[in-house]
């Protein structure tokens, strides 16, 4: 399997809000190999969960959406609720962030699993549940047979991601979609799972988005990153490419809000002063000019568009940082 | 529920007497009480009892004997056995009545909070509109019209329970439908039913559960109201509001007459309310970690 698994093209989601219109993705392109990592970027309030939902067709009913996802090579929007439907419980799945309540406090582990399978695989009781216990042992789950009777408050929250990501797996999908997968776990159990997704990842060739805030999960674990700022795509690189060297201030000021290791105490981290704009009162130029410390002249009227530098490396930016200047 | 598993996890040992503790002394009297009511109600035709119906005028109002235990009434009726086959009307009319009102209003509460929309605003409206409406005069002008008998008494008292179980079971789903494990059901292909049956239902029993309980403890006292008022179940067939109703006459000479089904309703409802605040008490937390 190669060539484009997923593509958004042109997609815009409008938010009808008391406060006005929100522009919650604005003009987003992107693509996703079969088989491939693509990484989504940004801060809250972005759009990365919004774009998430807009992939998975499960916008809020009031949300407004026009462009292009394009599935497998059908077009998602002109689907029907039933096709729809199908395809999803067939190609997609979706983790996310808070394993609390992405599983069903008052089902059993087991029921939901084998719930989940006999409806996709139309397999018998035994042999669901068998598939079930497989499933669990390899989302790295210990005594599976016994976790299955246990209700999801009595696991830890790593353990219950776990059984998230094989709920999600249980179907077979061709695209994973984690949103924040990591976000409301331990530091030290991020890596587990984050390893955890690529392993299967790599054994059931299906291609993945990972969504989060955090660039260095990003940064080994992905074939292309895509940077969101105020809803619109401002980077978008090869993973090693772009951290060789990035073009966007936000992107370089995302980096520099990452705490390092080797940096010495007391040191006080490069936070992004500010906050990201209001997206129902659009600015006229660029989104990230009030944060930016390039900002100069036509950032503030104009807005960049999103051009090409390399033919893979796409940034919207006046005053790119220059190209040899360590980041 | 979860913070009583939590805790129990940490002290290894303490299992079931810690729940036993947490439910209190109350519960189990209550409990107990229920289950005596039950019994008696269930296996009245077993029980050495005179019959209810038979009048004996030459022992009107008697006092508590060896032969009548709780007396007789005001035609000569056995006390005791008034009082137990009227537990069975009140129990009946009681149990059925909030079936009829968990099962519609429930039903219709869950499609108004998952599908939104013109249909929950028709659902919300059309319930306002019951809720205004004066139950106790709905209850006088259908029994008027169709006649006085159980079933369409308990008809009338489950319809009037409709709106309270739909806001309940309403606010329950509108919580749960935005979850994120709806949403990854749904991103995994399920069907609006089965999201309704298997996802959001067994969340939302729990609180219908406790509230059908309390809905229970109303009603027997409204079913007493109605057969206070002789709007309830036809004579000579007794229920506890008829027979209050009956002692009235002779409060004054015969105050148990009143008394005595007044203290066996009270005991009842006080114990479907103590069962329904402990059932509500133990799932709150549950809802509220989770």
């Amino acid at each position: 399997m190669s060539g484009v698994l997923l593509s958004v093209e042109d997609a815009v989601v409008d938010l009808p809000t008391p406060r006005g219109n929100l522009r919650a993705v604005d003009h987003v392109d992107l693509a996703v190999d079969a088989g491939k990592t693509l990484g989504i970027v940004g801060e809250s309030g972005c759009g990365k969960t919004m774009l998430s939902r807009t992939i998975l067709q499960l916008l809020p009913k009031k949300a407004k959406l026009s462009g292009r996802v394009m599935f497998d090579g059908q077009d998602l929007l002109k689907l029907s609720p039933e096709k729809l439907r199908k395809l999803r419980g067939r190609s997609l799945a979706v983790v996310f962030q808070d394993p609390m309540t992405s599983l069903n406090p008052v089902l059993t582990i087991g029921t939901q699993l084998i719930e989940t399978i006999q409806e996709h695989l139309e397999l018998g009781l035994a042999q669901a549940r068998q598939r079930s216990i497989e499933l669990l042992a390899a989302v790295g789950i210990p005594a599976p047979e016994q976790r299955l009777a246990q209700y999801p408050h009595q696991l830890s929250g790593g353990m219950r991601q776990r059984v998230a990501i094989a709920v999600a797996l249980s179907c077979e999908p061709q695209l994973l979609i984690a949103d924040e997968p990591t976000t409301a776990l331990d530091v030290t159990i991020q890596a587990q799972i984050l390893d955890l997704l690529a392993r299967e990842q790599q054994r059931r060739h299906m291609a993945m988005i990972i969504i989060t805030h955090d660039l260095g999960v990003v940064a080994g674990r992905t074939d292309e990153v895509a940077v969101m700022y105020a809803g619109r795509v401002v980077e978008r690189a090869p993973t090693p490419l772009l951290f060789k060297q990035m073009r966007m201030p936000y992107t370089e000021a995302l980096l520099a809000a990452l705490p390092k290791l080797d940096a010495a105490p007391h040191t006080p981290l490069p936070a992004i002063s500010g906050r990201p704009p209001d997206q129902t009162r659009p600015l006229k130029g660029c989104s990230f000019s009030p944060r930016c410390r390039y900002a100069a002249g036509r950032c503030n009227t104009e807005k960049p568009s999103l051009r090409a530098e390399a033919p893979q490396h796409f940034y919207a930016c006046f005053h790119p940082i220059a190209a040899g200047v360590d980041a | 529920m979860a913070t009583l598993e939590l805790a129990l996890e940490d002290e290894a040992g303490a299992t079931p007497a810690g729940r036993r503790r947490r439910l209190g002394t109350l519960f189990w009297i209550a409990i107990g009480w229920m289950a005596l009511v039950f019994a008696v109600a269930i296996f009245a035709d077993l029980l050495p009892l005179p019959s209810p119906t038979d009048m004996d005028m030459l022992e009107r109002r008697a006092p508590i004997s060896a032969e009548h235990w709780l007396g007789t009434d005001g035609l000569g009726r056995d006390e005791l056995s008034r009082l137990i086959y009227g537990a069975r009307i009140s129990l009946i009319v009681g149990l059925c009545a909030p079936v009829i009102g968990v099962t519609i209003g429930g039903a219709l509460g869950m499609l108004a909070g998952y599908f939104r929309g013109r249909f929950e605003s028709f659902v919300v409206g059309s319930m306002d509109v019951l809720l205004a409406f004066p139950p106790l005069i709905l209850a006088l002008a259908v029994t008027a019209y169709l006649g006085q008998s159980i079933f369409n008494l308990t008809c009338i008292l489950g319809v009037l329970g409709i709106p309270a179980f739909m806001r309940v079971a309403r606010a329950a789903t509108l919580s749960l439908a935005r979850r994120e494990f709806v949403i990854a059901a749904q991103a995994l292909g399920a069907t609006h039913t089965r999201i309704l049956l298997r996802e959001l239902l067994p969340n939302v029993l729990l609180p219908l559960l406790a509230f059908f309980l309390l809905g229970v403890a109303v009603t027997i006292v409204v079913e007493g109201s109605l057969s206070f008022l002789g709007l309830g179940v036809p004579p000579p067939i007794s229920s506890w509001g008829s027979m209050i109703g009956e002692g009235r006459e002779s409060l004054d000479v015969a105050p148990q007459l009143a008394f005595i089904p007044a203290i066996a309703m009270f005991l009842t409802v006080l114990s479907f309310n103590l069962i329904g605040d402990t059932i509500r008490a133990l799932t709150d937390p549950r809802q509220g970690a989770l």
